[in-house]
């Protein structure tokens, strides 16, 4: 059976619609058949646009919400006003405080952490076991290792090397993104997956993190955003009197 | 593979391209593992053939996918095929 391919954070600049077009149209060329573009909340109303670009390059869009709360109750706060209101909520962790909320908070799809601020990236062994009793993965953008050089990459490289070691061992998903807004910097599915090589994640988990891990998590949103959704396990098949 | 750029490069500055990203990766010896050479290259069609060590593959395949310049100027290289020999490689393009 053939893979279905997702790129779940690509960041085409918004206001430029030629490019967010070229991008679409290139992601549908390399591959994938699922993207997510985080959608800054003053510009949620795009979402309708973009829907009609991605119809017509055969390729299913997804919203997301990229979140950089400096607190942990600044994160409760959004996520309370914004979980139903995207597929995907991502929640890019710049404190310690942060990345323990949101590691235990079920409304959290993604963990993002900041590929320069080394010291600042939290997913050590305690992020890793919150994270496995809940239900988000950890989101590796490729793109500085694309743009990085010299000593930044190679500890970048020892930095995920830790944290998918910690991540296989509680078994938390891993999801392989783009997190690109050039053109050029756009890879094949496969490419994507070769890269991650660099920090020994073996290939099948690496194919997962770029088809099976992404679309888990879409399918289990949709469904909990759909108006028949009830509870985990529980949804409305019929609606009537002789219900 | 094929290059995706606005400008035109030789085979040259391809190959010393990818050697480099292969050498910056995996270092020397890693590269001398490769088995890298040139088989064919269209440089109107910004399209090229490479044969590697079959073990050596992924690497190479990570190499291409960390390359975001040739010569200074914005350029990707997509690898669109693997296979085992050349002349299944051309049946596979074909179709």
């Amino acid at each position: 059976m053939r893979r279905t391919y997702a790129d779940m954070h690509l960041c085409p600049n918004l206001k430029d619609f030629k490019q967010v077009s070229r991008m679409i149209d290139k992601a549908s060329t390399l591959g994938y058949r699922l993207i997510a573009i985080p959608l800054p909340l003053k510009q949620a109303g795009e979402i309708e646009r973009l829907r009609d670009l991605c119809k017509e390059a055969k390729i299913d869009l997804v919203s997301r919400l990229d979140l950089k709360p400096r607190t942990a109750d600044e994160l409760m706060r959004n996520l309370r006003m914004f979980r139903r209101k995207f597929q995907i909520i991502a929640v890019m962790c710049e404190s310690k405080n942060v990345a323990r909320q949101a590691a235990k908070d079920r409304r959290v799809d993604l963990l993002n952490f900041p590929s320069l601020g080394f010291r600042r990236r939290f997913f050590d062994k305690a992020e890793g076991e919150l994270t496995s009793s809940a239900l988000a993965s950890l989101e590796i953008d490729m793109k500085p290792l694309l743009t990085l050089e010299g000593p930044a990459r190679v500890r970048l490289l020892s930095s995920l090397r830790r944290e998918t070691n910690v991540a296989k061992q509680f078994r938390v998903p891993i999801v392989i993104s783009s997190g690109v807004s050039d053109e050029l910097l756009m890879r094949r599915p496969m490419e994507l997956a070769a890269l991650t090589n660099l920090f020994d994640l073996d290939k099948a988990s690496a194919m997962e993190a770029v088809s099976i891990n992404p679309l888990a998590i879409v399918k289990r949103n949709r469904e909990k955003l759909s108006s028949r959704f009830v509870a985990p396990g529980i949804r409305i098949i019929r609606r009537g009197k002789d219900c | 593979m094929a290059i995706d750029s606005e400008e035109m490069f030789d085979s040259k500055e391809l190959m010393d391209t990818v050697w480099s990203a292969i050498s910056k990766l995996y270092g020397e010896h890693g590269a001398s593992r490769t088995g890298l050479t040139l088989i064919s290259y269209d440089m109107e069609k910004r399209f090229a053939v490479i044969r590697v060590v079959h073990t050596a593959v992924e690497m190479v395949r990570s190499a291409l996918a960390s390359i975001t310049k040739i010569q200074d100027k914005p350029a990707a290289v997509h690898v669109l095929t693997v296979s085992g020999t050349i002349r299944a490689l051309y049946k596979k393009i074909k179709t």
